[in-house]
Protein backbone atom coordinates (compact mmCIF):
# COMPACT_ATOMS: atom_id res chain seq x y z
CA UNK A 1 0.00 0.00 0.00
CA UNK A 2 1.26 3.43 -0.68
CA UNK A 3 1.63 5.96 1.80
CA UNK A 4 0.01 8.74 1.47
CA UNK A 5 3.03 11.10 2.71
CA UNK A 6 4.72 10.09 -0.50
CA UNK A 7 2.04 11.49 -2.59
CA UNK A 8 2.72 15.32 -3.19
CA UNK A 9 -0.81 15.38 -4.92
CA UNK A 10 -1.98 19.45 -5.45
CA UNK A 11 -1.31 22.02 -2.74
CA UNK A 12 -3.62 24.45 -1.43
CA UNK A 13 -3.46 26.88 -4.05
CA UNK A 14 -3.78 24.36 -7.05
CA UNK A 15 -6.99 23.23 -4.80
CA UNK A 16 -8.64 26.09 -4.63
CA UNK A 17 -7.61 26.83 -8.39
CA UNK A 18 -9.68 24.11 -9.53
CA UNK A 19 -12.66 25.14 -7.66
CA UNK A 20 -12.34 28.81 -9.39
CA UNK A 21 -12.06 27.38 -12.54
CA UNK A 22 -15.72 25.89 -11.79
CA UNK A 23 -17.77 28.72 -10.62
CA UNK A 24 -19.23 30.60 -13.37
CA UNK A 25 -18.81 34.45 -14.47
CA UNK A 26 -21.43 36.21 -12.50
CA UNK A 27 -21.89 33.91 -10.27
CA UNK A 28 -22.74 35.15 -6.54
CA UNK A 29 -20.81 33.17 -4.01
CA UNK A 30 -20.41 32.52 -0.30
CA UNK A 31 -16.72 31.33 0.90
CA UNK A 32 -16.75 29.02 4.03
CA UNK A 33 -13.67 29.96 6.82
CA UNK A 34 -9.92 28.88 6.11
CA UNK A 35 -8.88 26.69 3.07
CA UNK A 36 -12.44 28.32 0.78
CA UNK A 37 -11.61 31.76 1.27
CA UNK A 38 -8.52 30.85 -0.88
CA UNK A 39 -10.36 30.43 -3.51
CA UNK A 40 -11.35 34.38 -4.24
CA UNK A 41 -6.95 34.64 -5.43
CA UNK A 42 -7.70 32.52 -8.39
CA UNK A 43 -10.88 33.26 -10.10
CA UNK A 44 -9.98 33.52 -13.93
CA UNK A 45 -9.33 36.13 -15.89
CA UNK A 46 -12.38 38.16 -17.27
CA UNK A 47 -14.59 36.32 -14.79
CA UNK A 48 -16.70 38.97 -11.93
CA UNK A 49 -17.66 37.20 -8.47
CA UNK A 50 -19.82 38.75 -6.06
CA UNK A 51 -18.81 37.47 -2.41
CA UNK A 52 -21.55 37.13 0.23
CA UNK A 53 -20.60 37.11 3.83
CA UNK A 54 -23.57 36.11 6.28
CA UNK A 55 -22.67 38.35 8.69
CA UNK A 56 -24.05 41.10 6.84
CA UNK A 57 -21.77 42.04 2.98
CA UNK A 58 -22.62 41.19 -0.68
CA UNK A 59 -19.51 42.47 -2.46
CA UNK A 60 -17.05 41.71 -0.25
CA UNK A 61 -13.01 42.56 -1.19
CA UNK A 62 -9.41 42.21 -0.35
CA UNK A 63 -8.43 42.09 3.19
CA UNK A 64 -7.25 45.42 3.92
CA UNK A 65 -3.42 46.86 4.34
CA UNK A 66 -2.00 45.85 7.76
CA UNK A 67 -3.52 48.70 10.24
CA UNK A 68 -6.28 49.65 7.86
CA UNK A 69 -8.82 47.68 8.81
CA UNK A 70 -11.98 48.59 10.02
CA UNK A 71 -13.42 47.18 13.43
CA UNK A 72 -16.93 46.83 12.00
CA UNK A 73 -16.29 45.68 8.87
CA UNK A 74 -15.56 41.65 8.77
CA UNK A 75 -16.07 38.83 7.35
CA UNK A 76 -17.90 35.38 8.71
CA UNK A 77 -14.83 34.34 10.46
CA UNK A 78 -14.15 38.11 12.35
CA UNK A 79 -11.75 38.64 10.23
CA UNK A 80 -11.63 42.76 8.52
CA UNK A 81 -12.04 42.78 4.82
CA UNK A 82 -13.24 45.52 2.43
CA UNK A 83 -16.13 46.72 0.69
CA UNK A 84 -16.36 46.92 -3.34
CA UNK A 85 -17.53 49.79 -5.13
CA UNK A 86 -21.20 49.08 -5.21
CA UNK A 87 -21.54 46.42 -2.20
CA UNK A 88 -24.57 46.39 0.15
CA UNK A 89 -24.77 46.11 4.31
CA UNK A 90 -27.69 44.24 5.16
CA UNK A 91 -29.16 42.76 8.69
CA UNK A 92 -29.00 38.86 9.19
CA UNK A 93 -32.42 37.81 8.53
CA UNK A 94 -31.92 39.42 5.03
CA UNK A 95 -28.90 37.63 4.41
CA UNK A 96 -30.12 34.70 5.32
CA UNK A 97 -33.34 34.93 3.55
CA UNK A 98 -30.06 35.53 0.67
CA UNK A 99 -29.00 31.88 1.45
CA UNK A 100 -32.02 29.66 2.49
CA UNK A 101 -33.87 31.62 -0.43
CA UNK A 102 -31.99 30.27 -3.08
CA UNK A 103 -30.44 33.37 -4.24
CA UNK A 104 -26.74 32.46 -3.78
CA UNK A 105 -25.42 30.51 -6.26
CA UNK A 106 -22.41 28.32 -5.11
CA UNK A 107 -20.80 27.76 -1.48
CA UNK A 108 -17.50 26.77 -1.06
CA UNK A 109 -17.03 24.89 2.29
CA UNK A 110 -14.70 22.84 4.13
CA UNK A 111 -15.20 19.84 5.75
CA UNK A 112 -14.43 16.83 8.41
CA UNK A 113 -16.48 14.15 6.51
CA UNK A 114 -18.38 14.32 3.01
CA UNK A 115 -20.47 10.78 2.35
CA UNK A 116 -20.98 9.37 -1.35
CA UNK A 117 -24.71 10.78 -1.10
CA UNK A 118 -23.62 14.09 -0.59
CA UNK A 119 -24.04 14.23 3.09
CA UNK A 120 -21.94 16.38 4.47
CA UNK A 121 -20.72 16.65 8.23
CA UNK A 122 -18.67 20.08 9.30
CA UNK A 123 -19.55 21.32 12.71
CA UNK A 124 -18.96 18.94 15.57
CA UNK A 125 -16.83 15.69 15.59
CA UNK A 126 -20.06 15.01 18.96
CA UNK A 127 -16.95 14.67 21.19
CA UNK A 128 -18.28 15.82 24.80
CA UNK A 129 -15.42 17.84 25.59
CA UNK A 130 -16.54 20.02 22.99
CA UNK A 131 -18.55 23.25 23.19
CA UNK A 132 -21.23 22.83 20.19
CA UNK A 133 -21.05 25.77 17.45
CA UNK A 134 -23.04 26.15 14.70
CA UNK A 135 -22.76 29.08 12.61
CA UNK A 136 -24.61 29.31 9.42
CA UNK A 137 -23.05 26.13 8.15
CA UNK A 138 -26.84 24.73 8.34
CA UNK A 139 -28.85 27.20 6.66
CA UNK A 140 -25.97 27.31 3.79
CA UNK A 141 -26.14 23.74 3.13
CA UNK A 142 -29.97 24.17 3.03
CA UNK A 143 -30.33 26.80 0.44
CA UNK A 144 -27.30 27.79 -1.22
CA UNK A 145 -28.16 25.97 -4.93
CA UNK A 146 -24.59 24.40 -5.66
CA UNK A 147 -22.27 23.39 -2.70
CA UNK A 148 -18.72 23.04 -3.41
CA UNK A 149 -16.51 21.05 -0.85
CA UNK A 150 -12.82 21.84 -0.36
CA UNK A 151 -10.93 19.84 1.64
CA UNK A 152 -7.97 17.58 2.33
CA UNK A 153 -8.56 14.01 0.73
CA UNK A 154 -7.56 12.33 4.48
CA UNK A 155 -7.28 13.44 8.19
CA UNK A 156 -3.60 14.28 9.67
CA UNK A 157 -3.76 10.34 10.26
CA UNK A 158 -4.11 8.79 6.61
CA UNK A 159 -8.45 7.79 7.06
CA UNK A 160 -10.45 9.09 4.20
CA UNK A 161 -12.52 12.23 4.61
CA UNK A 162 -14.95 10.93 1.74
CA UNK A 163 -16.69 8.00 3.26
CA UNK A 164 -19.87 5.86 2.79
CA UNK A 165 -21.35 7.23 5.60
CA UNK A 166 -20.84 10.23 7.99
CA UNK A 167 -19.93 9.05 11.69
CA UNK A 168 -19.79 12.90 12.39
CA UNK A 169 -23.26 14.96 12.99
CA UNK A 170 -24.39 15.96 10.02
CA UNK A 171 -24.85 19.19 8.86
CA UNK A 172 -26.83 18.90 5.75
CA UNK A 173 -28.02 15.18 3.63
CA UNK A 174 -27.44 14.90 0.43
CA UNK A 175 -26.22 18.61 -0.50
CA UNK A 176 -22.66 18.30 -1.95
CA UNK A 177 -22.17 18.23 -5.75
CA UNK A 178 -18.23 18.63 -6.03
CA UNK A 179 -15.46 17.53 -3.76
CA UNK A 180 -12.00 19.23 -4.35
CA UNK A 181 -9.40 17.47 -2.54
CA UNK A 182 -5.60 17.67 -3.05
CA UNK A 183 -5.69 13.97 -4.74
CA UNK A 184 -8.78 14.78 -7.35
CA UNK A 185 -11.90 16.46 -7.91
CA UNK A 186 -15.10 14.49 -7.49
CA UNK A 187 -19.11 14.64 -8.66
CA UNK A 188 -21.60 13.42 -6.62
CA UNK A 189 -24.26 12.12 -8.61
CA UNK A 190 -27.13 9.83 -7.88
CA UNK A 191 -25.13 6.99 -8.81
CA UNK A 192 -22.41 7.55 -6.99
CA UNK A 193 -18.71 9.17 -7.04
CA UNK A 194 -17.15 9.92 -9.76
CA UNK A 195 -13.47 11.50 -10.74
CA UNK A 196 -13.51 14.21 -12.57
CA UNK A 197 -9.85 15.12 -12.31
CA UNK A 198 -6.54 13.94 -10.56
CA UNK A 199 -3.45 15.28 -8.98
CA UNK A 200 -0.43 14.49 -11.56
CA UNK A 201 1.67 11.95 -9.39
CA UNK A 202 -1.82 9.43 -8.05
CA UNK A 203 -3.00 6.44 -9.76
CA UNK A 204 -6.79 5.64 -10.00
CA UNK A 205 -6.20 2.59 -7.86
CA UNK A 206 -4.19 4.66 -5.43
CA UNK A 207 -7.06 6.82 -5.12
CA UNK A 208 -9.42 4.22 -4.47
CA UNK A 209 -6.95 2.90 -1.30
CA UNK A 210 -7.67 6.71 0.51
CA UNK A 211 -11.21 6.82 -0.09
CA UNK A 212 -13.87 5.19 1.53
CA UNK A 213 -17.04 4.38 -0.94
CA UNK A 214 -15.65 3.04 -4.48
CA UNK A 215 -15.31 5.84 -7.34
CA UNK A 216 -15.62 5.70 -10.75
CA UNK A 217 -14.10 6.52 -13.77
CA UNK B 1 -43.27 65.26 23.19
CA UNK B 2 -41.24 62.44 21.98
CA UNK B 3 -38.06 61.82 23.03
CA UNK B 4 -36.11 58.97 23.33
CA UNK B 5 -32.75 59.94 24.51
CA UNK B 6 -31.37 58.84 27.74
CA UNK B 7 -28.22 60.57 29.27
CA UNK B 8 -26.71 57.58 31.47
CA UNK B 9 -26.23 54.09 31.12
CA UNK B 10 -27.75 52.52 34.31
CA UNK B 11 -30.53 54.55 33.10
CA UNK B 12 -30.71 53.18 29.95
CA UNK B 13 -30.99 49.71 31.37
CA UNK B 14 -32.39 50.35 34.95
CA UNK B 15 -35.83 48.03 33.82
CA UNK B 16 -34.19 45.09 33.53
CA UNK B 17 -35.23 42.97 36.02
CA UNK B 18 -34.40 39.30 37.32
CA UNK B 19 -35.07 36.34 34.82
CA UNK B 20 -35.34 38.47 32.25
CA UNK B 21 -34.30 37.87 28.40
CA UNK B 22 -32.38 40.43 26.69
CA UNK B 23 -31.18 40.22 22.98
CA UNK B 24 -27.81 41.80 22.69
CA UNK B 25 -26.51 42.37 19.09
CA UNK B 26 -23.17 41.51 17.06
CA UNK B 27 -21.48 39.31 15.42
CA UNK B 28 -18.35 38.70 17.61
CA UNK B 29 -17.34 42.29 18.22
CA UNK B 30 -19.06 43.85 15.42
CA UNK B 31 -22.05 45.65 16.91
CA UNK B 32 -21.62 44.17 20.42
CA UNK B 33 -23.09 46.85 22.43
CA UNK B 34 -20.13 47.10 25.24
CA UNK B 35 -21.17 50.00 27.10
CA UNK B 36 -24.87 48.52 27.86
CA UNK B 37 -23.63 45.45 28.49
CA UNK B 38 -21.26 46.66 31.66
CA UNK B 39 -23.92 48.94 32.48
CA UNK B 40 -25.98 46.01 32.86
CA UNK B 41 -23.19 43.74 35.03
CA UNK B 42 -23.15 47.11 37.28
CA UNK B 43 -26.73 46.87 37.46
CA UNK B 44 -26.47 42.73 38.15
CA UNK B 45 -30.09 41.90 37.14
CA UNK B 46 -29.54 37.94 37.52
CA UNK B 47 -30.95 34.61 36.13
CA UNK B 48 -30.98 36.58 32.23
CA UNK B 49 -31.91 34.56 29.30
CA UNK B 50 -29.71 35.89 26.94
CA UNK B 51 -29.94 35.60 23.05
CA UNK B 52 -26.90 36.73 21.16
CA UNK B 53 -24.75 35.08 17.94
CA UNK B 54 -21.83 34.48 20.04
CA UNK B 55 -20.50 34.22 24.06
CA UNK B 56 -18.32 36.92 23.91
CA UNK B 57 -13.90 37.24 24.48
CA UNK B 58 -11.86 37.58 26.89
CA UNK B 59 -13.30 38.90 30.12
CA UNK B 60 -15.16 41.84 28.72
CA UNK B 61 -18.62 42.86 27.31
CA UNK B 62 -20.88 39.74 27.18
CA UNK B 63 -17.77 37.24 28.19
CA UNK B 64 -17.84 39.08 31.06
CA UNK B 65 -21.67 39.46 32.03
CA UNK B 66 -21.44 35.33 31.93
CA UNK B 67 -18.74 35.41 33.96
CA UNK B 68 -20.59 37.50 36.77
CA UNK B 69 -23.02 34.72 37.22
CA UNK B 70 -26.08 36.53 35.26
CA UNK B 71 -26.93 34.70 32.56
CA UNK B 72 -29.21 31.37 33.34
CA UNK B 73 -29.38 30.13 29.10
CA UNK B 74 -28.27 31.62 26.68
CA UNK B 75 -29.49 31.02 23.02
CA UNK B 76 -26.73 31.30 20.36
CA UNK B 77 -25.49 29.55 17.13
CA UNK B 78 -21.82 30.15 17.91
CA UNK B 79 -20.60 30.18 21.26
CA UNK B 80 -17.20 28.80 20.64
CA UNK B 81 -14.60 31.61 20.60
CA UNK B 82 -10.50 31.73 20.35
CA UNK B 83 -10.03 33.46 23.29
CA UNK B 84 -12.85 32.79 26.19
CA UNK B 85 -12.49 30.21 28.26
CA UNK B 86 -15.60 31.78 30.17
CA UNK B 87 -18.53 30.44 28.53
CA UNK B 88 -16.45 26.73 27.78
CA UNK B 89 -15.86 26.50 31.58
CA UNK B 90 -19.46 27.38 32.91
CA UNK B 91 -21.07 25.06 30.20
CA UNK B 92 -19.14 22.09 31.58
CA UNK B 93 -19.80 22.58 35.07
CA UNK B 94 -23.86 23.05 33.80
CA UNK B 95 -24.00 26.57 35.07
CA UNK B 96 -25.12 27.94 31.71
CA UNK B 97 -28.12 26.33 29.44
CA UNK B 98 -27.03 26.68 26.15
CA UNK B 99 -29.83 26.49 23.19
CA UNK B 100 -27.66 25.98 20.22
CA UNK B 101 -29.92 26.85 16.82
CA UNK B 102 -28.21 27.42 13.02
CA UNK B 103 -27.31 30.92 13.08
CA UNK B 104 -30.00 31.53 9.99
CA UNK B 105 -32.88 29.91 12.45
CA UNK B 106 -31.68 32.30 15.29
CA UNK B 107 -32.06 35.62 12.75
CA UNK B 108 -35.57 34.18 11.65
CA UNK B 109 -36.58 33.00 15.03
CA UNK B 110 -36.22 36.87 16.09
CA UNK B 111 -37.23 38.26 12.73
CA UNK B 112 -40.28 36.16 12.86
CA UNK B 113 -40.88 37.48 16.67
CA UNK B 114 -40.84 40.67 16.09
CA UNK B 115 -43.26 40.61 12.70
CA UNK B 116 -46.17 38.56 15.01
CA UNK B 117 -44.96 35.38 13.43
CA UNK B 118 -45.22 32.26 16.28
CA UNK B 119 -43.36 29.90 14.25
CA UNK B 120 -42.00 28.92 10.95
CA UNK B 121 -40.58 25.79 8.88
CA UNK B 122 -37.16 25.68 7.66
CA UNK B 123 -34.83 23.74 5.85
CA UNK B 124 -31.84 24.00 7.98
CA UNK B 125 -30.80 21.40 10.40
CA UNK B 126 -32.89 18.33 8.48
CA UNK B 127 -31.72 15.63 9.19
CA UNK B 128 -29.33 16.71 11.95
CA UNK B 129 -29.37 16.57 15.64
CA UNK B 130 -30.22 19.88 15.84
CA UNK B 131 -34.04 18.81 14.42
CA UNK B 132 -34.24 16.14 16.80
CA UNK B 133 -37.27 16.44 18.70
CA UNK B 134 -38.86 19.34 16.52
CA UNK B 135 -42.31 18.85 14.75
CA UNK B 136 -41.32 18.40 10.64
CA UNK B 137 -43.26 18.05 7.72
CA UNK B 138 -42.97 18.11 3.96
CA UNK B 139 -43.61 20.64 1.77
CA UNK B 140 -43.27 19.49 -2.47
CA UNK B 141 -41.25 17.10 -1.63
CA UNK B 142 -38.88 18.59 1.01
CA UNK B 143 -38.78 17.91 4.69
CA UNK B 144 -38.74 21.28 6.80
CA UNK B 145 -38.55 21.50 10.69
CA UNK B 146 -40.55 23.60 12.52
CA UNK B 147 -39.22 26.40 14.43
CA UNK B 148 -40.69 29.38 16.91
CA UNK B 149 -40.76 32.84 16.95
CA UNK B 150 -38.02 34.31 19.17
CA UNK B 151 -39.33 37.73 21.59
CA UNK B 152 -37.26 39.15 24.84
CA UNK B 153 -38.16 41.85 27.06
CA UNK B 154 -35.50 44.11 26.26
CA UNK B 155 -32.73 44.44 23.50
CA UNK B 156 -29.15 46.01 23.89
CA UNK B 157 -27.95 47.13 20.33
CA UNK B 158 -25.20 49.41 18.42
CA UNK B 159 -26.19 51.55 15.86
CA UNK B 160 -24.20 54.77 14.40
CA UNK B 161 -26.45 57.34 14.25
CA UNK B 162 -30.08 58.29 15.78
CA UNK B 163 -32.53 60.66 16.54
CA UNK B 164 -34.52 61.73 19.42
CA UNK B 165 -37.54 59.62 17.83
CA UNK B 166 -35.44 56.15 17.77
CA UNK B 167 -34.28 56.54 13.90
CA UNK B 168 -31.29 54.64 14.04
CA UNK B 169 -28.83 54.03 11.12
CA UNK B 170 -25.97 51.50 11.28
CA UNK B 171 -22.27 50.58 10.49
CA UNK B 172 -21.03 48.41 8.09
CA UNK B 173 -21.24 44.84 9.23
CA UNK B 174 -22.08 46.40 12.78
CA UNK B 175 -25.59 46.48 11.68
CA UNK B 176 -25.60 42.77 11.93
CA UNK B 177 -28.29 41.77 14.74
CA UNK B 178 -29.65 45.19 15.15
CA UNK B 179 -32.63 45.69 13.31
CA UNK B 180 -34.22 42.34 14.10
CA UNK B 181 -33.72 42.68 17.73
CA UNK B 182 -34.89 45.84 17.88
CA UNK B 183 -38.21 44.57 16.46
CA UNK B 184 -38.53 41.61 18.39
CA UNK B 185 -37.92 43.17 21.97
CA UNK B 186 -40.45 44.92 24.28
CA UNK B 187 -37.99 47.34 25.41
CA UNK B 188 -35.45 48.21 22.61
CA UNK B 189 -32.05 49.98 23.89
CA UNK B 190 -29.38 50.92 21.44
CA UNK B 191 -26.31 52.56 22.02
CA UNK B 192 -25.37 54.69 19.32
CA UNK B 193 -22.23 56.53 18.27
CA UNK B 194 -23.96 60.25 17.66
CA UNK B 195 -27.47 61.59 18.16
CA UNK B 196 -28.50 64.02 15.12
CA UNK B 197 -31.42 66.60 15.21
CA UNK B 198 -34.51 64.87 13.25
CA UNK B 199 -35.00 65.34 9.57
CA UNK B 200 -30.57 64.69 10.00
CA UNK B 201 -30.97 61.26 9.06
CA UNK B 202 -32.47 61.01 5.18
CA UNK B 203 -35.91 59.08 6.19
CA UNK B 204 -34.38 56.86 2.69
CA UNK B 205 -31.92 55.83 4.40
CA UNK B 206 -33.33 54.92 8.01
CA UNK B 207 -32.31 51.05 8.51
CA UNK B 208 -34.46 50.93 12.09
CA UNK B 209 -37.98 53.27 11.99
CA UNK B 210 -38.22 54.97 15.36
CA UNK B 211 -40.98 52.88 16.42
CA UNK B 212 -39.19 49.89 16.94
CA UNK B 213 -36.86 51.56 19.76
CA UNK B 214 -37.46 53.22 23.14
CA UNK B 215 -33.96 54.45 24.44
CA UNK B 216 -30.99 55.55 22.81
CA UNK B 217 -27.94 56.45 24.38
CA UNK B 218 -24.92 58.26 23.15
CA UNK B 219 -21.62 56.95 23.32
CA UNK B 220 -19.02 59.03 21.41
CA UNK B 221 -16.39 56.73 21.22
CA UNK B 222 -17.42 53.11 21.96
CA UNK B 223 -14.55 50.61 23.75
CA UNK B 224 -14.09 47.61 21.53
CA UNK B 225 -13.91 44.23 22.69
CA UNK B 226 -10.55 43.03 20.71
CA UNK B 227 -8.82 46.44 22.40
CA UNK B 228 -9.47 45.66 25.73
CA UNK B 229 -8.85 41.45 25.27
CA UNK B 230 -5.74 42.54 23.56
CA UNK B 231 -5.07 45.22 26.65
CA UNK B 232 -6.03 41.87 29.20
CA UNK B 233 -8.90 44.12 30.76
CA UNK B 234 -11.43 42.38 32.97
CA UNK B 235 -14.55 44.26 33.49
CA UNK B 236 -15.61 45.04 36.33
CA UNK B 237 -12.31 47.70 35.67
Amino acid sequence: MVNINQIKGWTRAEMAQNVARDIPDGSYVNLGIGLPELVADFVPKGRELIYQTENGLLGMGPVPEEGQGDRELVNAGKKYVTAIPGAAYFHHADSFTMIRGGHIDVCVLGTMQVSEKGDIANWSTGAENAVPAVGGAMDLVAGVKRIFVITQHTTKHGHPKIVEECTFPLTGKGVVERIYTNLATIEVRNEGLFVCEMAPDITFDELQEFTGPKLNQ
Amino acid sequence: MINKIVSTSSEAIREVRDGASVMIGGFGEAGSPIELIHALIDHGAKDLTVISNNAGSGHVGLAALIENLQVRKIICSFPRTANSKVFPELFHSNRIELELVPQGTLAERIRAGGAGIPAFYTPASVHTPLAEGKESRIFEDKEYVLEHGLKADFALVKAQTADRYGNLLYHATARNFGPIMCTASNVAIAQVNEVVEPGMIDPETVITPGIFVQKVLEVKEPLFESQLVEDNLQYPW
